[in-house]
């Protein structure tokens, strides 16, 4: 493992996952504003990829039949579990996170994302859905031992614009919104970076030939 | 270089006609490639072992003692027998009988198998299954090796003044492999006793072994039993041929497609780029095949995977035969290129040899 480079060297990288079926999807939409508005708070040069799962649906159910991802969502892994911070967005189905986002999720290694600087966001048809970010979304992240910032940004239909002038004000709080989630992700980031130079080394994923125990061991724990 | 088949011993519905096999039909099955295994000229058949549906080998060493008594020259092996499971004292006593019947020709696979259930129907849990494969195992060892064995520890009944029998032919114990796919205590273990090291790599990218058995290697030296190169490594490998590529790919897919294991998932074409599984010529098998030691380094033991899937057994006889003319061409290849301070494939009587060698050398020192 190469030294660290100083802070000021290091290029942060973001990695956005969405979830949308349709194409052009709302929830692609909403997952470049909030990857703008983070960058935009994070410094220059920070770098955002895009995982569309819609890409790396058949994948993902043959990482759950085979065990292994084949190349193209190997390195989709590796680009969300290497990364400064996640931005996860999915569409509302049936009161949850679709079935595509869970099982991305499902084939990552469980402590994969363990520590990292997580904004969760969704999109539904009403703001009836909001919760559900809270009441599935977050504890999935939870389980995984991610960081969640305290926003989650959840869009409905009537916030990407609307014939009705006294409705007119929601794209503007969601704008607010994106903005406000773009800057705690921001700040979470930073923070963690600066403890990682300061303080640890950078996260990796486990190692299990780098922390074996040596057999003698083994045969004494038994 | 030893090659062989290997079989897990499933029932399976051949996806073409919608017909399975009765037990008594696969179990059948599976000694006649035994047989036809050592007259096309291979040294070795395993047996997997199983205890629920739809698999049938429980009985792992009733079959081989079958076998042993139908051949003359093939080894008769497991793949794998379960370590956890199984009593340490039983599986002593029980390879131990047949390497007698079988006049040395005898090895055994260990592994701890991944069916939840199976464990508390032998009063174990699989959360113990590391501890449980290494307790056992050290138990093993001692039992081939000690007349007399005073033992107590976690999971069996403590044992006292006691002798398991018969002794093991000639005085020397049955070689054994470690299988494992994921687990570098598997690893070490093999490492540490100086066992070989078994990866069955049928299923998975080549990158995730190719760490497992250099781990293996690098343990192996560690221990003192040789250079990294001479570890003692077997691999897997799973193929089906016709003399046309694309008979073999049109007849073969039905059943890749309904496979357990990968089937309903990714495409043939998929999985063929992704892992070890050829489907093709038998050149193209060979070509494949020879790959493995370039990316694992010079090895001992080379099992297939034949007769899986629903195949029916006159298709797996036939895909026998054709292994007996690739089988030569890679023997000659890779014992040419395996350098000769790195070990052929253990059989009793190189063990015998080495062991005598050891006692030689043991009174010199005297």
């Amino acid at each position: 493992m190469s030294p660290m480079s100083p802070m000021s060297e290091q290029t942060r990288t973001v990695a956005v996952v969405t979830a949308g079926l349709s194409q052009p999807s709302s929830t692609r939409l909403l997952a470049d504003q909030l990857a703008a508005a983070t960058a935009r708070q994070l410094p220059a040069g920070t770098e955002v990829v895009t995982i569309e799962l819609r890409d790396l649906a058949h994948d993902i159910v043959n990482n759950l039949l085979t065990g292994f991802p084949a190349p193209a969502l190997r390195q989709a892994i590796e680009q969300v579990t290497g990364a400064d911070a996640v931005i996860a967005v999915t569409p509302l189905y049936s009161g949850s996170y679709n079935g595509l986002f869970k099982s991305f999720f499902d084939v990552l290694d469980h402590d994969s994302l363990t520590g990292k600087p997580v904004l969760i966001a969704a999109t539904g048809g009403t703001a009836r859905h909001s919760l559900a970010l809270e009441h599935a979304i977050r504890p999935l992240f939870s389980y995984l031992r991610a960081v969640t910032v305290p926003t989650a940004v959840f869009a409905a239909t009537d916030d990407w614009g609307t014939a009705s002038r006294t409705e007119a004000a929601a794209g503007s709080e969601l704008t607010a919104r994106i903005e406000r989630a773009g800057g705690e992700l921001a700040a979470l980031v930073t923070q963690r970076l600066t403890q990682r130079v300061t303080q640890r080394p950078p996260a990796t994923a486990a190692d299990p030939y780098a922390s074996f125990t040596p057999f003698d061991q083994l045969l004494r724990a038994r | 270089m030893q090659f062989g088949v290997f079989t897990v011993g499933d029932v399976t519905t051949d996806p073409t006609t919608g017909r399975a096999p009765t037990e008594h039909e696969r179990i059948k099955a599976m000694v006649a490639i035994g047989r036809k295994a050592e007259e096309v000229g291979l040294d070795v058949f395993a047996t997997g072992e199983h205890h629920n549906p739809p698999f049938v080998p429980s009985s792992p060493t009733t079959m081989l003692g079958y076998l042993a008594a139908q051949t003359s020259r093939l080894i008769l092996s497991t793949a794998t027998t379960l370590i956890t499971t199984s009593d340490p004292v039983k599986i002593a006593e029980d390879f131990a009988m047949l390497q007698h019947l079988a006049d040395g020709r005898v090895d055994l696979m260990l592994g701890r198998g991944n069916t939840g259930p199976v464990y508390p129907w032998f009063g174990q849990d699989i959360r113990k299954g590391i501890e449980l494969a290494i307790e056992n195992y050290h138990l093993l060892h001692r039992l081939w090796r000690e007349d007399v064995v005073d033992w107590e520890g976690q999971f069996r009944t403590p044992l006292q003044g006691f002798t398991s029998t018969p002794r093991p032919l000639d005085g020397v114990p049955p070689f054994v492999w470690h299988g494992s796919i994921r687990s570098p205590e598997i690893a070490e273990q093999a490492a540490y006793y100086g066992d070989g090291f078994f990866a069955n790599h049928i299923f998975w990218p080549t990158d995730h072994f190719q760490r497992l058995i250099s781990f293996y290697r690098e343990r192996y030296a560690h221990y003192g039993h040789g250079t990294p190169e001479q570890a003692i490594v077997g691999l897997g490998g799973q193929v089906f041929m016709r003399k046309n590529s694309q008979d073999a790919v049109r007849e073969f897919r039905p059943y890749f497609d309904n496979a357990p294991v990968y089937g309903h998932g990714p495409s043939l074409e998929e999985f063929t780029a992704q892992t070890p599984l050829t489907v093709g010529s038998p050149q193209e098998v060979i070509d494949k095949t020879l790959t493995f030691r370039e990316h694992f380094g010079d090895y001992q033991r080379q099992l297939f995977l034949m007769d899986h899937a629903g195949l029916p057994l006159s298709t797996v006889l036939e895909q026998l035969d054709l292994l007996g003319e690739v089988v030569p061409v890679l023997r000659q290849e890779l014992d040419a290129k395996r350098p000769a301070d790195v070990p052929d494939g253990p059989t009793h009587e190189s063990l015998v040899a080495a062991s005598l060698a050891d006692a030689e050398l043991e009174a010199a020192a005297r």
